[in-house]
């Protein structure tokens, strides 16, 4: 590949453009393409790690976690504790865990890239391992409990420190165990556990540190780590005894023995089955010791042989590379086959394996000399930074430690310059002076050296010297560690499988111990069955007269009822109604009723002023009255006589549901209206009631209604005021039919009969009557023709009168107010079959939320959500239509569109708000 | 290639959805609430990409959004999309339901679902941008308005006689029309503007 470093150079010059500009995108997208060139030049990078470092202090997240990814490319030996110290800082402020994870992860990998590469001082990294510790609510203890582990078996130099600090660790494990969360920062007591005790002849006080790992408090731990302290308390308790035995203080080991004997009985009780197992073979083990002690017999040597030989990690590949023993010929059949299936057995064989694979992984035993010594020149670049092929300590591998080309590799030698032993918890930081101050001396030495060589060669190369003080490679760590290789089988064969990623940190963490235990780890919760959750309300709900019976007939009435004790809790809040009159009711109403705002949630300034006289007569089976109108009950005493009589009459007639009024604005904008709160207006007072006609002696008004339960039935409530002096009686209405509408009359009554009103109105006296009328298509307004004859009584006699008016059906009275959620309101808007149609009135000064009360007041609609000034409303007609509006207002001019099963009642309705607009 | 766009409004009610891979339903919700939970903490003054959204497809994708007054419009691509290319396709497609829906509001995503999508579709197939151009887009759906109301012509025309009735000029027509005795009255229809 040809060398493009210049131009990669200019890139980089650009994208350090992009990343110093304010623009929060530009600078996210210049540090997306840096890092794509890290991948290929991490040289040219590097130079701007500056602005790179900067960037993590940015406030936008994106943008740091960006420059996390670059950091990666970033490190040298000498700036790693750095930007560690850096990045430390940052997670001490980072609020988001999420985030506080990536940093964990990032510092972690960062500092274990390339094995260790970076790392001049394994104290300082063991003490930020510890720090990280501290962080609560992260999901990757594992990750630090890994690399603890991994450092500590690795780094020989830095076991004493490592036990000291893990010893710490495990004192104040109060701290960490607080969540015992799967993956949860207890999982670094796993490692602490392991530690101490696999190397507890580095251990200060080990008896202090048995006792920590003994107390009660360990069992609240999850099951692998408990298990991992019953293990390593064993070794503990193998040292110490040793310890004592030579000191021949046979008190303290007998002390120490019964210390075991009174704790492990709390393993052993453990909910998980490998601590028991654990617990109870040490617990048998470590009695039987004591009857030892007993008699004097010294046990110390036989205990410590438990533990006696050197762990050392087993590299992942290991088993692989043992080498097949001379002679041995695994394709060789050990019977011979019999001949008859032999020609059976070549066509799979074909298929499976390929024959001429096998052999070419099979290979040949003798290798001459010149070849192998060919292969290791080879290899050695590539192991150069691979401690799995250098081995400084004796093992079987040796005769890879006298190859030449090896001695930059860390050797064990240490520099006691930096103090071994710190008390208490570590704080990194003070590494990082140390570490100054040490490269300080180092460069003050070699400066004097060099000065000393410069001054032979001045003429010389004098740039190369000034480049050289630059470079990472003068920094000799502070303590030279020897880096243990993996265990490996005798003889094993080296191959290059192990290297396909020397970057990836993990690779070197493959260790067994860390395998989770599976599902034994878990403890298992204590749990009662599941009682029963449905139990109280139904109970204590249903009043007692419930309970007696027994039927399981009643037990659909006893559902039912508790469906209407909600309902009334519902209401009970709102109006704190009685009990009795819910509970006094005949049959529930078959039908779920549906939720219709009663008249006692509408706005109260909508009320129009009529409705005080009408109230009473609206007059309703008690049936209904229970379902949807209990405030009834509030009315007048006055008028209560006087609408039993009425309920009476008018039972047989009809039966209808009490007519609703349409719901006020605050209430139908009331629940379903999510965005925007309503701003509270005054509402002008309005009435939906109509003139209709008038004489000298009567005035009617009138208003129509349409009610969900009856489909293609409305109702006509008229208002009949008496204008005049004399009583009027016998009062009569007859309409003319049309095909289409037609006034429902008593049973037996024809076409021209009239219907009679109910009442007689003393002068000065307004009321109610209410008429059926069956309608057949409702998509068209109708009108229909009729007369009012009624006699007026007054002292001088009786006469009888006429009066003739004209009933018109708007489409809009054919629509009922129903409230909608949004949720089904968009489900029905995607359903498509609906027809589209829209209006636009200029010259509105009204505001909009006024606009859409009377929307709602004149053609039933609810507002089912409102944003600003814009406004969705849905409604539906007694046939079912729907009828879904989206209200707009903009600087003088309101658009309507609208959107409606039938097209033609769509177009009606819009033309009637057109009308009712362009009054506003 | 684009895997979702998502827009929800400033409460995290989602207003659109648009999958270009198959995501069961729940999958779906859940991709919205968790997208919402991520976009809603951000500062107005931070950069428009966001890396999570680990359910659709995992690391390599990002979130890119933009926030518009009530609306956020979020678009979820991986990672061979262009940045910049996809959040000028965002404002392109505001724009373009700015100019189609006058004065747009949230709403209109919902009431004209069925445009809103067919705007969409004009934009991005099946993950791809298709058009960015945006009078190329307006044109085509204008094109397919006009169709849809020559269909909708047979429909809606009792509708529309109706109100050509209503809306004639009533007061020019004698009230009474006297032929012999027969007197014919006129309604005293309301008069419309």
């Amino acid at each position: 590949m040809p060398n493009h470093s210049a131009s990669i150079q200019l890139c980089v010059q650009k994208l350090r453009i992009l990343i110093e500009d304010s623009d929060q995108n530009l600078k996210y997208l210049g540090l997306l393409a840096m890092s794509k060139i890290l991948k290929t030049h991490p040289k040219s990078v590097q130079s701007h790690k500056d602005l790179i470092l900067q960037c993590l202090d940015d406030k936008d997240e994106s943008i740091r976690l960006r420059a996390l990814d670059l950091l990666y490319g970033m490190v040298s030996k000498k700036n790693l504790m750095e930007i560690v110290k850096k990045l430390m800082t940052h997670v001490d402020k980072a609020e988001g865990t999420t985030y506080r994870d990536e940093l964990l992860t990032k510092i972690i990998d960062i500092c274990s890239q390339s094995n260790y590469q970076y790392i001049t001082n394994f104290e300082w990294y063991i003490s930020i391992l510890v720090e990280l510790t501290r962080l609560e609510g992260t999901r990757h203890g594992h990750l630090i409990a890994a690399q603890m582990l991994d450092v500590a078996i690795r780094v020989k130099a830095i076991r004493s420190f490592a036990v000291s600090q893990m010893s710490a660790l495990l004192d104040s494990a109060h701290l960490v165990a607080s969540s015992t969360q799967r993956n949860g920062i207890c999982e670094v007591l796993y490692a602490a556990a392991w530690i101490c005790g696999e190397f507890s002849e580095h251990l200060q006080e080990p008896h202090h540190t048995l006792e920590a790992m003994l107390r009660p408090k360990v069992t609240t731990l999850p099951g692998h780590i408990q298990a991992v302290y019953v293990q390593n308390v064993v070794k503990l308790y193998a040292s110490i005894l040793q310890q004592k035995e030579q000191a021949t203080d046979a008190e303290a080991a007998q002390a120490v023995t019964q210390l075991m004997v009174d704790r492990l009985p709390q393993f052993v009780q453990s909910a998980d089955l490998e601590v028991q197992e654990r617990a109870s073979c040490i617990l048998q083990l470590v009695k039987h010791v004591q009857k030892l002690q007993a008699k004097d017999v010294p046990v110390a040597e036989e205990v410590s042989a438990l533990f006696a030989g050197e762990l050392n990690p087993v590299a992942p590949k290991a088993q692989k590379k043992v080498p097949v023993p001379e002679g041995l010929d695994l394709d060789a059949w050990i019977n011979e086959p019999l001949s008859d299936s032999e020609s059976e057995d070549e066509k799979p064989r074909a298929i499976f394996h390929d024959e001429e694979q096998r052999q070419a992984r099979h290979r040949p035993p003798e290798v001459d000399e010149e070849e192998l010594a060919r292969r290791r020149e080879a290899r050695k670049q590539e192991q150069a930074n691979n401690p799995f092929y250098i081995k400084s300590s004796p093992s079987p591998q040796k005769r890879y430690q006298d190859v030449p080309g090896v001695e930059h590799i860390p050797v064990v030698q240490i520099d006691l310059s930096v103090p071994l032993k710190v008390p208490g918890l570590p704080m990194s930081d003070q590494y990082v002076k140390l570490e100054e101050e040490r490269r300080h001396r180092q460069k003050l030495e070699k400066d004097k050296r060099r000065k000393k060589r410069k001054d032979k060669e001045r003429k010389g190369r004098r740039h190369r010297s000034s480049l050289a003080t630059e470079s990472d490679e003068d920094i000799a760590p502070a303590q030279r560690v020897d880096i243990v290789t993996e265990e490996m089988p005798e003889n094993a064969l080296p191959s290059d499988e192990d290297d396909k990623d020397p970057n990836d940190p993990y690779r070197a963490l493959d260790i067994d111990l860390d395998k989770p235990l599976a599902d034994s780890e878990k403890l298992p919760v204590q749990k009662h069955r599941n009682a029963e959750t449905s139990k109280s309300p139904e109970k204590e709900d249903v009043p007692a007269v419930e309970k007696k019976s027994k039927k399981p007939k009643r037990k659909e009435k006893k559902h039912k009822d508790k469906e209407r004790e909600k309902e009334k809790k519902k209401d009970k809040e709102k109006k704190g109604e009685d009990l009795d009159f819910w509970l006094s009711t005949t049959p529930p109403p078959a039908t779920a009723p549906i939720p219709v705002p009663s008249t006692d949630e509408l706005g109260l300034d909508a009320v129009p002023a009529p409705r005080e006289e009408c109230e009473g007569p609206r007059g309703a089976g008690p049936e209904e009255e229970d379902a949807e109108e209990p405030d009834q009950e509030r009315k007048p005493s006055k008028h209560k006589k006087k609408k039993h009589k009425r309920e009476k009459e008018e039972r047989p007639k009809d039966r209808k549901k009490s007519r609703q009024r349409p719901p006020g604005p605050e209430e139908a904008a009331g629940e379903p209206v999510q965005n925007g709160a309503l701003e509270e207006e005054p509402l002008p007072p309005v009435s939906s009631y109509v003139l209709l006609a008038e004489n000298s002696h009567v005035r009617m008004t009138y208003d129509v209604q349409g009610s969900l339960q009856r489909d293609s039935q409305v109702t006509v409530s008229i208002i009949l005021e008496n204008l005049s002096g004399s009583f009027l009686k016998s009062m009569e209405l007859n309409v003319l039919d049309s095909l289409n509408t037609k006034m429902a009359r008593p049973e037996g009554a024809s076409v021209h009969d009239g219907v009679p009103v109910p009442f007689q109105l003393p002068p000065g006296v307004s009321n109610e009557a209410q008429f059926m009328f069956t309608v057949q298509s409702i998509v068209m307004a109708q009108k229909l023709k009729g007369t009012l004859s009624f006699i007026a009584k007054d002292d001088e006699g009786a006469t009888h009168e006429k009066l003739d008016f004209r009933l018109h059906f708007s489409c809009t009275s054919y629509l009922v107010t129903t409230p909608c959620y949004s949720d089904a309101f968009a489900k029905l808007l995607e359903s498509g079959d609906l027809s589209i149609s829209s209006i636009k009135v200029d010259g509105i000064s009204m505001s909009f939320q006024n606009l859409l009360a009377k929307i709602c007041f004149h053609h039933h609609f609810s507002v089912v959500e409102r944003v600003d000034s814009c406004a969705s409303m849905y409604s539906r007609s007694i046939q079912g239509h729907h009828v879904c509006l989206l209200v707009k207002k903009g600087e003088s001019s309101v658009s309507v569109d609208g959107k409606c099963s039938d097209s033609t009642l769509l177009g009606n309705v819009l033309e009637e708000m057109k009308a009712t607009l362009a009054q506003c | 290639m684009i895997k979702a766009i998502l827009i929800f409004n400033n409460h995290g009610k989602p207003r659109l959805s648009k999958f270009y891979q198959h995501i069961n339903e729940d999958t779906q919700q859940q991709i919205i609430r968790e997208t919402f939970h991520l976009v809603s903490k951000r500062d107005e003054n931070v950069c428009n990409f966001l890396e999570g959204g680990l359910l659709i497809g995992g690391s390599d994708n990002r979130l890119i959004y933009r926030h518009y007054a009530t609306l956020y419009f979020v678009f979820c691509v991986d990672s061979s999309e262009s940045e910049l290319g996809i959040l000028d396709l965002i404002q392109v497609f505001v724009e373009t339901l700015d100019k189609c829906f006058e004065n747009v509001c949230e709403l209109d995503l919902i009431f004209h679902v069925d445009k809103v999508h067919n705007i969409l579709a004009e934009m991005v197939m099946g993950g791809m941008v298709l058009e960015t151009n945006m009078n190329e887009i307006v044109t085509q759906i204008d094109a397919q308005n006009k169709l849809e109301k020559s269909e909708a012509g047979l429909a809606g025309a009792p509708a529309r006689a109706v109100s050509a009735v209503k809306n004639m000029n009533l007061p020019e027509i004698p009230r009474n029309i006297n032929i012999g005795d027969i007197s014919i009255k006129v309604p005293n229809l309301p008069s419309f503007k």
